[in-house]
């Protein structure tokens, strides 16, 4: 029994190292979570919230055509945003990690990730002068005469995801760059022991094996893309609404709360189910 | 830990103490007393505040908002106190007044007689005798546009926004509801103090008209950017508000009031009842009246627009004037209506409606 007591006492060491961050999650995440939730049943009643437990704010999702076309809207730019800076960050962390002499790599993710230095605010706005009707594309294009007339590059989706894309590729360069960096020579040796070419061995060896790297990536650009209110704001010109804008419409023009809950916890779900699709190449313990 | 460790760190904190009261005691001394005031952004402009702030010796805290449901937000999430000065759109005024928030002002005091008659606003302001906010800025939600790039003429006409594509791809929209439907509402000859629930289809189907033929909807930065950028030609709800501060620099860039007629907005100061400097709040509320601080108000770096007080004319320079169209004045009144003032249900379904035109 004194064993017993004393092992269970010596348990809760790990627990004393691990309490800070239960403390913070628990404060920052926990908490404000289910106060979300809560709030998420009430009612905005003209300038008043009413304690009521509904879930009327969670139909009216559904029954509000502008509420699911947001979702869609959302869902469709996070996938076109996730897939090119996938297709963009991959050769451009291929390059770092195999064509450049190792002494300069360093160097090179330096600049590869230099536009996370500069706020993202001011990031945006700079897109939205760079695509305008009279910004150096256009003017390039103009000049060159590819085109007769400015393209309609702002305020649009495209604008949008080029914002995302340009800050996603450099997120996604590192987490590709840290994989391919790992990976064994041998792997490629052996390969070409066995008779495959370059290419052959991209496909069946690499590529498979930077998969975590590329998924990693992915489900950190989902859930950042999708969440994210300002460059849709910025770039999208209210040309169509993302979640994140309808939610902080709720918020802004109405101070209806409960909606604004409501609508957090249904892109949640969301960002959950993605979690699932890409849990198996998330793993955190190690190998 | 030693004697000599614990000696250290105890001297170490004294001085760090000393040293912080030493840096920070000059920081504290720059005001004595300190004013928080809700405003458009057009308060925030330091040529505004600062003679205020001298004169009296106060710091003037500013919180920018936009729209009154913002602004309530912001006041219910706050302490009785916390805010001295609110300056409120002048339809919403009625609102503030029932929700107990604000202090009669002493009208004796203030400059009644010289403010624009149409914008004293009795109904609005004063109540059981009472006056509880006075109008200080006005002007249009109405047609900005580049006079080098469209037809002075075609923009005497509201419809060509929607009725042909003409300027298709050339045309941004303020994102603001109010002021836009209450435009729209006008263009389709109704009276925006009428308007119900069963107007609703015919704006909302007149806005998409509009969203058909627009580039962007964009808040106040936005879409005066783009049009002082060139990246549209006009814009739906502008006015002088977003094209006189650029006329100096850009001459080419105007604005009017189409033959159907505006939108004509004000808005209104007041003190917050609960505010605890009543005193000092009041006078920030006697000097943003004053000639002096309306032509300041009236000339902000974030927007211009008519200043409510009359004698502020004397302040202004012929450019300015000009710029304001302050001789238009008599025949715009009369030509505009006010905002619309929604009830709690309605502003509901305009703003669905709104979203709607957003996503559309």
């Amino acid at each position: 029994m004194a064993a017993t007591w004393k092992r269970k006492r010596i348990d809760l060491g790990p627990w004393a190292f691990v309490a800070p961050a239960l403390l913070w999650t628990a404060a920052f995440f926990v908490a404000p979570f289910i106060v979300m939730a809560v709030v998420s049943l009430w009612e905005r009643v003209g300038t008043d919230l009413i304690a009521s437990w509904t879930f009327a704010n969670y139909l009216k999702f559904f029954e509000r055509g502008h509420f699911l076309q947001a979702m869609v809207n959302s869902l469709e730019v996070t996938a076109i945003v996730t897939v090119t800076s996938i297709v963009l960050a991959y050769p451009f962390a291929w390059i770092i990690a195999e064509k450049v002499p190792a002494r300069w790599q360093r160097l090179a993710l330096v600049l590869a990730i230099l536009p996370f230095w500069t706020s993202y605010v001011v990031r945006s706005y700079s897109w939205l002068l760079v695509l305008a009707n009279n910004g150096i594309i256009n003017q390039a294009l103009l000049g060159i005469g590819l085109v007769d007339e400015p393209l309609d590059l702002a305020n649009s989706r495209t604008a949008t995801v080029i914002g995302f894309v340009h800050f996603f590729v450099m997120l996604l360069t590192l987490t590709i760059y840290a994989n391919l960096v790992q990976l064994s020579p041998n792997y490629r040796k052996a390969a070409a022991d066995l008779g495959a070419g370059p290419l052959r061995t991209f496909w069946h060896v690499v590529l498979p094996l930077t998969l975590p790297g590329i998924m990693v990536g992915a489900f950190l650009t989902f859930v950042l893309c999708i969440g994210d209110y300002i460059t849709p704001q910025v770039l999208g010109g209210n040309n169509e609404l993302l979640m994140p804008q309808v939610i902080m419409l709720q918020i802004g023009r109405r101070a209806d709360f409960p909606t604004a809950s409501a609508l957090a916890i249904l892109l949640m779900i969301v960002v959950t189910i993605a979690y699932l699709g890409f849990a198996r190449w998330i793993r955190l313990e190690r190998a | 830990m030693t004697k000599q460790v614990r000696k250290t760190k105890l001297k170490n904190a004294v001085l760090g103490v000393l040293l912080s009261s030493v840096v920070l005691a000059p920081l504290s001394a720059q005001a004595t007393e300190e004013l928080n005031a809700l405003v458009w952004c057009d308060h925030t402009d330091p040529a505004l505040i600062e003679p205020f702030e001298k004169k009296f010796d106060v710091k003037v805290n500013l919180k920018e908002y936009e729209g009154t449901g913002a602004a309530l937000a912001i006041v219910e999430q706050s302490q009785p106190g916390d805010w001295d000065v609110f300056v409120i759109d002048g339809v919403d005024v009625p609102r503030a007044i029932d929700a107990d928030l604000l202090a009669p002002l002493p009208a004796d005091a203030l400059p009644m007689d010289d403010i624009f008659p149409a914008l004293r606003m009795e109904a609005n302001h004063v109540r059981d005798g009472k006056t509880y906010a006075v109008s200080e800025k006005f002007g249009y939600n109405t047609i900005s546009f580049n006079k080098a790039k469209v037809d002075p003429v075609d923009m005497e006409d509201m419809t060509v926004l929607w009725s042909s594509d003409k300027y298709k791809g050339k045309i941004a929209v303020y994102d603001y509801y109010l002021p836009v439907m209450g435009m729209v509402a006008v263009g389709l000859g109704k009276k925006t103090a009428d308007l119900s629930g069963a107007d609703l289809p015919e704006i909302k189907d007149t806005l998409f008209k509009i969203k058909d033929n627009a580039k962007l909807v964009g808040e106040v930065v936005a879409s005066q950017t783009a049009l002082a950028t060139g990246e549209v030609d006009i814009l739906v709800g502008g006015g002088e508000w977003v094209t006189a501060g650029l006329s100096a620099d850009n001459p080419d860039l105007d604005w009017i009031l189409p033959k159907q007629g505006g939108m004509r907005w004000s808005q209104s100061i007041g003190v917050f009842k609960d505010s605890k400097r009543k005193e000092l709040a009041t006078e920030f509320v006697k000097y943003i009246l004053s000639p002096e601080g309306q032509a300041k108000l009236a000339t902000s770096s974030c927007y211009w627009a008519m200043p409510a007080n009359s004698k502020a004319e004397a302040q202004l320079t012929d450019q300015q004037k000009t710029a304001l169209r302050w001789s238009d004045q008599e025949s715009y009144i009369a030509n505009s209506q006010l905002y619309p003032a929604p009830d709690a249900k309605l502003d509901a379904e305009m703003q669905d409606v709104w979203t709607e035109f957003l996503q559309h």
